[in-house]
C-alpha cells in the first residue's frame, strides 16, 4: 500500500456565542460575527494527525464554502496536514444534507486514492450529524461514527474504532476505505507548530475547486440539488417564567428553596 | 434535481416509525415516536407502521401495537441481532422500497442517525435531523419538520415536495410516550428480504453495555455549568437528596468533568422534570431548550445579568459554592428528601 491517505472534512462556522437573530426579520445578524473552525472538526484533525504520527502517510483537508474559508484552512496546515482543498462555488450554496454529502463525496473522489475520511461528529451551526453516514453511502464505503479512538492495521487493511456509550463501549472493525466521525472532545487538539506556521500562512498552497473542476452533476448540487426546502421561520415560543428573585443570606435563600422544592416535587 | 427512488406519485400513504431495540428492549424514543406518529396518522386517516429489525424480537411487536402501531413489519435474522449500519440499511432499504411509505421517522440516537443518514442517500431523498416538532398537512400529506435555527430563538420549518420517503429524526425526550393499551389490535407481518452475509462488513469485536442513563424521566434535574468549576460532587449530592439526577452544559462535558450522556439541550438531552436547578449556567439558548419544559426552573448564578434568569421561576444571584452546600444542609433535615429520595 502506498502512503496511508486521510482526508479530513472540515467546516468554518460563525462563533455560536456571537450569533444573534433580528427579531423582526428572523434573519441571522452576521455583521461583526467572527468565525472559527467548527470545534468538533478540530477533534477530527487531531485524530488524523495522531494516525500520521504513528504510521506516516499524508493528510488532506477538504472544505466546502466561500473563499474566506481559506484563511481558516491554514490552521490545520500549520498543525501538520499536507494539502488543503477548498470547494468554492456559488452553485454549491444552499445545499441540504443530500446535496452537501454528494458534493463532498465528489471532492473526495477527485482528490483520489483515499483510505480514510475523518469528519467531526456534527457542526455547531447545524448539529445534525448526518454528513458522515451520507458521505460513506455516496462513496460506497464503510463507516465508523462517533469514535472516541481509532486505529488502523495497514497489513490487514482494516480500521478499528471504539465508541464509548452510557455504561460501556462498543468496538468495531471494518475494512478500508472508511469514513470515520470523531466524537466531540474525544481528544485534545494540538496547537499549531510554530516552525511550520509561517510557511502554512504565507506559502502553503490551497487548491480551490469550482463546480466545473470537480465535474459534479449540476442538478445535484446547491439549492437546486436539495430536496428539502425551508418553508417558514417562526419565533420559538418562550415559556413564561415567574422570574422571582430570592434575597437574603445563603442560609435564608436555602430555606426558601427548600420550601419551593417541597411544593414542586 | 436527483430523483428519489420512489416519489410522491407512487407513495403509499402511511407513516412508518423505526422501532429501535437494544437487547430486546424498545428504546424510549421509539415509543415517543409511536405516540406522535399515532397522532399524525389519526389526523390524516393513515396507517401507522412500526419497522422492527433484530433477532428474536417478535415479543416487542405486541408492545408496539399496544403503544399505537396498526402494523408491525418484523425483520428478523441472526445477523441482525445487533445493529450494524450496513446490515440494517440493507434490509430497511428493501422493505421501504417494497412498501413505499410517505413518511419514515427515526430516533436521533447514534444508531438511528447512522441508519437515517445512510438510508436517505441510498433512497436519494431528504432528511431532516433533530426535529423539535412534526406537523402534517392534512390535505397534502406533506410533513412539516420544525428544527431549531442556528443561534436560537428561531424555528425553521422544513418540508419536501416530491421526494419520498419524508425522513426525519427526533431526539429522545422531545415527544411524550402514549398510554399502553393491550386491547389495541394490529397485525404483525414478516416481509421477505435477502441478507447475504457479505453485505455486513462491520465486525463488532467487543460490546459492553452497562445500565443506560435516561435523564428524560427524572423528576428533579440538577444541572451544572461552567460556573461550578467542575464541582459535580455537590450536584450529585443535591440530586440524590431530591431523588433526581445530574445534567450539565456543554463546557464541563468538553472539559471532561462529566460524561457526554449528561449534556442537556439542543445537542444533548431534552428533559421534562418537575424541577430543574441550574447552577453556574449562563443560559445560552442551546442549553435552555433542554429544560424549557420543566415545571419549575431555579437558577443560581453570580452574574445578575445572566440570561438564565429570563428563563427561571426562582432566581438567585449568588455564589453557587455557598448556596448549594447551604441547600444541601437544609434538605438533609427537611421533609422533601425523606419523601422523594428513598420513598
Amino acid at each position: 500500500m502506498d502512503k496511508f491517505h486521510i482526508v479530513v472534512c472540515i467546516k468554518v462556522v460563525p462563533k455560536p456565542e456571537e450569533i444573534a437573530v433580528d427579531k423582526e426579520t428572523m434573519l441571522l445578524i452576521r455583521d461583526g460575527v467572527r468565525s472559527e473552525i467548527n470545534p468538533p472538526d478540530m477533534n477530527a484533525i487531531e485524530m488524523a494527525l495522531k494516525l500520521k504520527d504513528k504510521y506516516g502517510g499524508k493528510i488532506s483537508i477538504l472544505s466546502m464554502g466561500p473563499p474566506f474559508f481559506a484563511d481558516y484552512l491554514r490552521v490545520p496546515l500549520a498543525m501538520g496536514a499536507d494539502h488543503i482543498y477548498l470547494m468554492s462555488d456559488r452553485n454549491f450554496g444552499g445545499a441540504d444534507t443530500l446535496a452537501t454529502t454528494y458534493t463532498l463525496a465528489e471532492g473526495i473522489r477527485k482528490i483520489g486514492d483515499v483510505d480514510m475520511v475523518i469528519c467531526g461528529e456534527e457542526s455547531s451551526d447545524g448539529a445534525t450529524g448526518q454528513v458522515p453516514a451520507g458521505l460513506a453511502e455516496w462513496l460506497g464505503i464503510n463507516q465508523l461514527t462517533q469514535m472516541d479512538e481509532v486505529d488502523i492495521d495497514l497489513r490487514g487493511k482494516v480500521a478499528r474504532g471504539k465508541r464509548e456509550i452510557a455504561g460501556g463501549h462498543i468496538s468495531l472493525e471494518v475494512p478500508f476505505p472508511v469514513v470515520v466521525s470523531a466524537k466531540t472532545a474525544s481528544n485534545e487538539p494540538r496547537f499549531m507548530d510554530y516552525t511550520i506556521k509561517p510557511w502554512a500562512f504565507e506559502e502553503g498552497r490551497i487548491t480551490v475547486w469550482g463546480a466545473e473542476d470537480v465535474e459534479v452533476e449540476d442538478d445535484h448540487i446547491g439549492l437546486p440539488g436539495s430536496p428539502t426546502i425551508v418553508s417558514g421561520l417562526e419565533q420559538a415560543p418562550e415559556r413564561a417564567r415567574k422570574r422571582q428573585f430570592l434575597e437574603g443570606s445563603p442560609e435564608e435563600i436555602a430555606d426558601q428553596l427548600g420550601k419551593i422544592l417541597v411544593q414542586a416535587l | 434535481m436527483v430523483e428519489s427512488l420512489y416519489n410522491v406519485e407512487n407513495e403509499t400513504p402511511s407513516i412508518w416509525v423505526l422501532l429501535e431495540q437494544q437487547d430486546g428492549v424498545l428504546e424510549g424514543v421509539s415509543l415517543e415516536l409511536l405516540s406522535k406518529g399515532r397522532e399524525l396518522a389519526d389526523a390524516i386517516g393513515w396507517e401507522l407502521t412500526g419497522l422492527l429489525i433484530g433477532h428474536q424480537v417478535a415479543a416487542l411487536a405486541d408492545e408496539a401495537i399496544a403503544m399505537g402501531a396498526d402494523q408491525v413489519l418484523l425483520v428478523e435474522h441472526p445477523l441482525l441481532e445487533h445493529f450494524t449500519v450496513d446490515g440494517y440499511t440493507h434490509v430497511a432499504d428493501q422493505v421501504l422500497l417494497r412498501h413505499q411509505p410517505s413518511i419514515f421517522l427515526l430516533g436521533a440516537t447514534p444508531d438511528g442517525r447512522d441508519l437515517a443518514g445512510r438510508l436517505a442517500v441510498r433512497l436519494r431523498t431528504g432528511l431532516n435531523a433533530d426535529c423539535t416538532d412534526l406537523r402534517l398537512d392534512p390535505k397534502t400529506g406533506i410533513l412539516i419538520c420544525e428544527v431549531s435555527g442556528f443561534g436560537g430563538g428561531v424555528l425553521a420549518l422544513i418540508e419536501m415536495q416530491t421526494h419520498r420517503p419524508q425522513m426525519a429524526t427526533v431526539r429522545p425526550g422531545v415527544f411524550l410516550p402514549g398510554e399502553t393499551d393491550y386491547n389495541r389490535t394490529g397485525s404483525v407481518v414478516s416481509p421477505e428480504f435477502d441478507l447475504p452475509p457479505e453485505t455486513i462488513q462491520t465486525k463488532i469485536t467487543e460490546r459492553v453495555v452497562g445500565e443506560s442513563l435516561d435523564l428524560t424521566q427524572t423528576p428533579a434535574l440538577v444541572c451544572g455549568g461552567r460556573g461550578i468549576d467542575g464541582h459535580f460532587e455537590w450536584m450529585y449530592e443535591l440530586a440524590e437528596l431530591l431523588g433526581g439526577d445530574v445534567g450539565a452544559t456543554r463546557p464541563p462535558v468538553d472539559e471532561g468533568h462529566i460524561e457526554r450522556e449528561r449534556q442537556i439541550g439542543q445537542t444533548g438531552v431534552i428533559c421534562r422534570p418537575k424541577v430543574a436547578i441550574c447552577c453556574g449556567i449562563s443560559g445560552a439558548f442551546h442549553f435552555v431548550v433542554g429544560v424549557q419544559d420543566a415545571d419549575v426552573v431555579i437558577a443560581i448564578n453570580n452574574d445578575p445579568e445572566a440570561p438564565i434568569f429570563d428563563h427561571a421561576d426562582y432566581c438567585i444571584v449568588g455564589d453557587t459554592h455557598e448556596i448549594v452546600p447551604a441547600l444541601i444542609e437544609v434538605l438533609k433535615t427537611s421533609e422533601v428528601s425523606k419523601e422523594t429520595a428513598y420513598g
